[in-house]
């Protein structure tokens, strides 16, 4: 499903130390620090930024597009989510916003809560309409859709089989922007503010459909400087936001559910390490009677994006702020919106938590593993650059480590050989 | 196959009902790893979730032993609490006898067993006043 390239998460070896504090944070224990410097193991990273949250180095960083991606393309949409609004003080309307963006070279502005509040629509038919699994899992944060993927196959077939806001509102400015300006589609880019490097990915490796519209996607805290000053420039405003509370409401944790009004029995987490016990909850079957889940692999929602520049919960005040005079909704599904927000590719379970490809390897693995456990010391240091013992005993039956990295099992032998040689104390 | 199983005990402590659900959580992660069909691994978690809350709750703790085959989850569930007097009223769907500090957690609703049973392929359960209980449950994975 994925490649090396498409993860925006990377890692700059000149500034790892090699220690153990990524390995520790990773909900996939995709990471592994090897000859001093840590690894990621590109099939099981799903590219939540826990692991540039914690670097105390700088280590790891999100990869995405600078500003002068813009050039590249004849006709410029940025759209920026609703999150984007509450990084400012003192906002009142998103105008001020939409219009800095135009001063900063943009052509156009289409908002991705315009599309969220279409997906809220499309969401509220297909919890009519649809016989899915109950609870229905949201698909809107990809790295909780790739969490899924690798760790809870049992909850593949509850997840919302819609595309992401981000993805409707491209094709919708897309197709809005080669009628306007007759332009071929290829001059015609559509620029994301991203939040956070799950987005990123999301648009190399598209989840739930073959191809992306978003063309590139400028991180929130680069675009943030330049914005700042554009805004300050901005003097009569223009009505040009075209959404409702329904839509700015996505950009936090548990706006998605609320947006969905007809039902009041859903969940909403956010948090990666509340996100997997709720995961692991429904797999158990735990929460039957709840229509919807909504979950957000970062704290607060997508405020709390990684690539954000303001706390996450400062931001949530403003949202309140900036919602309080807004109609409901400003955005209604049409059938042809309806119809492109449907899924059109298979989202299948990457089962790389396994431990081999053949049932017969895998019981012979896990005996292995077992005798191996057996003999490490329990202490889950990270010292040999794997976060547990357990992942320890895994890397080793698949050939990934050896028992000799173990730095605890180490030490007591030279200490044995040392008291051997009589020179103890 | 036989000597290729691996066996598994879980000890369920009898005071904590914090810790009710850390075995079938252990075995879920277990069989995820062995790459257990994730019917079966549904099946197995939900059965013996519920079966650990009966320890928990009804017989001061008790232990559970788990055998992975080739083709099947066999879990047995012994205890040596109070007992069942009549098993056939305590297998159906909303009887109850769990205390109302244990129903305000949410628990006690009278399904437990019922969905051991239901969740699992073979199911047999024995028991006697004073001595204990025992809970057989198996699940296909081939």
């Amino acid at each position: 499903m994925q490649e090396p390239s498409v993860h925006s998460v990377t890692l700059n070896r000149e500034l790892c130390k090699g220690c153990i504090n990524c390995i520790k944070r990773c909900p996939t224990e995709a990471i592994r620090v090897r000859d001093g410097k840590a690894i990621i193991i590109s099939e099981r990273c799903v590219d939540c930024g826990e692991c540039i949250r914690i670097c105390p180095h700088h280590a790891k960083r999100a990869v995405s597009d600078p500003m002068d991606v813009l050039n590249n393309y004849k006709y410029k949409i940025a759209l920026p989510p609703p999150s984007l609004y509450v990084q400012f003080n003192n906002l009142d309307e998103p105008d001020v916003v939409l219009a800095g963006l135009l001063r900063l070279g943009f052509d156009s502005v289409f908002e991705v809560s315009r599309a969220a509040e279409l997906v809220s629509e499309a969401t509220r038919r297909f919890l009519q309409t649809s016989d899915l699994l109950r609870p229905v899992i949201s698909s809107a944060c990809p790295a909780v859709t790739r969490l899924i993927c690798v760790r809870f196959p049992q909850l593949m077939d509850h997840i919302l089989p819609l595309i992401a806001p981000i993805e409707l509102a491209a094709r919708l400015a897309k197709d809005e922007a080669v009628k306007k300006t007759g332009l071929p589609r290829e001059d015609i880019g559509c620029i994301f503010l991203t939040p956070c490097p799950a987005k990123v990915s999301a648009i190399r490796a598209p989840i739930g459909s073959k191809q992306s519209e978003v063309d590139a996607a400028v991180a929130v805290k680069d675009v943030y400087p330049l914005l700042l000053s554009a805004m300050k420039k901005v003097g009569q405003v223009e009505y040009l936001a075209q959404s409702g509370r329904i839509g700015l409401g996505w950009g936090e944790s548990g706006g998605e559910a609320a947006g969905l009004m007809t039902t009041e029995s859903y969940l909403a987490a956010d948090g990666v390490e509340n996100v997997i016990r709720v995961l692991s909850d429904l797999e158990d079957e735990k929460y039957h009677d709840l229509d919807f889940v909504e979950l957000n692999a970062c704290s607060g929602g997508c405020v709390g994006g990684v690539l954000q520049v303001e706390n996450p919960y400062i931001a949530k005040a403003k949202m309140k702020h900036l919602r309080r005079t807004m109609p409901v909704s400003r955005n209604h599904l049409t059938d042809d919106a309806a119809a492109l927000v449907e899924w059109d590719d298979e989202v299948v379970y990457n089962p790389v938590m396994e431990l081999g490809e053949t049932r017969a390897e895998r019981f012979a693995r896990y005996a292995k593993m077992e005798e191996i456990l057996e003999t490490l010391p329990g202490l889950d240091c990270g010292s040999c650059g794997a976060p547990t013992c357990q992942s320890m005993a895994e890397d080793v039956v698949r050939g990934f480590s050896s028992v000799n990295d173990c730095t605890v099992l180490m030490r007591r032998r030279m200490e044995a050989v040392l008291r051997a040689l009589g020179k103890d104390e | 196959m036989a000597d290729d199983s691996i066996r598994l005990h879980y000890t369920v402590p009898g005071d904590d009902f914090t810790r009710a659900g850390e075995a079938s959580a252990d075995l879920k992660s277990r069989m995820k790893k062995l790459g257990l069909p994730p019917g079966a691994i549904r099946k197995v978690s939900i059965a013996l979730y519920e079966g650990e809350i009966n320890l928990a709750i009804h017989a001061h703790g008790g232990d559970i032993d788990v055998e992975i085959t080739d083709d099947e989850v066999r879990m047995v569930l012994s205890d040596q609490g109070p007992g069942i007097a009549d098993i056939s009223l305590a297998m159906s769907e909303g009887w109850s006898t769990a205390p109302d500090e244990v129903r305000s957690l949410g628990f006690g609703a009278g399904m437990g067993l019922p969905n051991m049973k239901k969740y699992s392929d073979e199911f047999d359960i024995q028991s006697a006043v004073g001595v204990g209980t025992t809970v057989t449950m198996a699940v296909k994975t081939a």
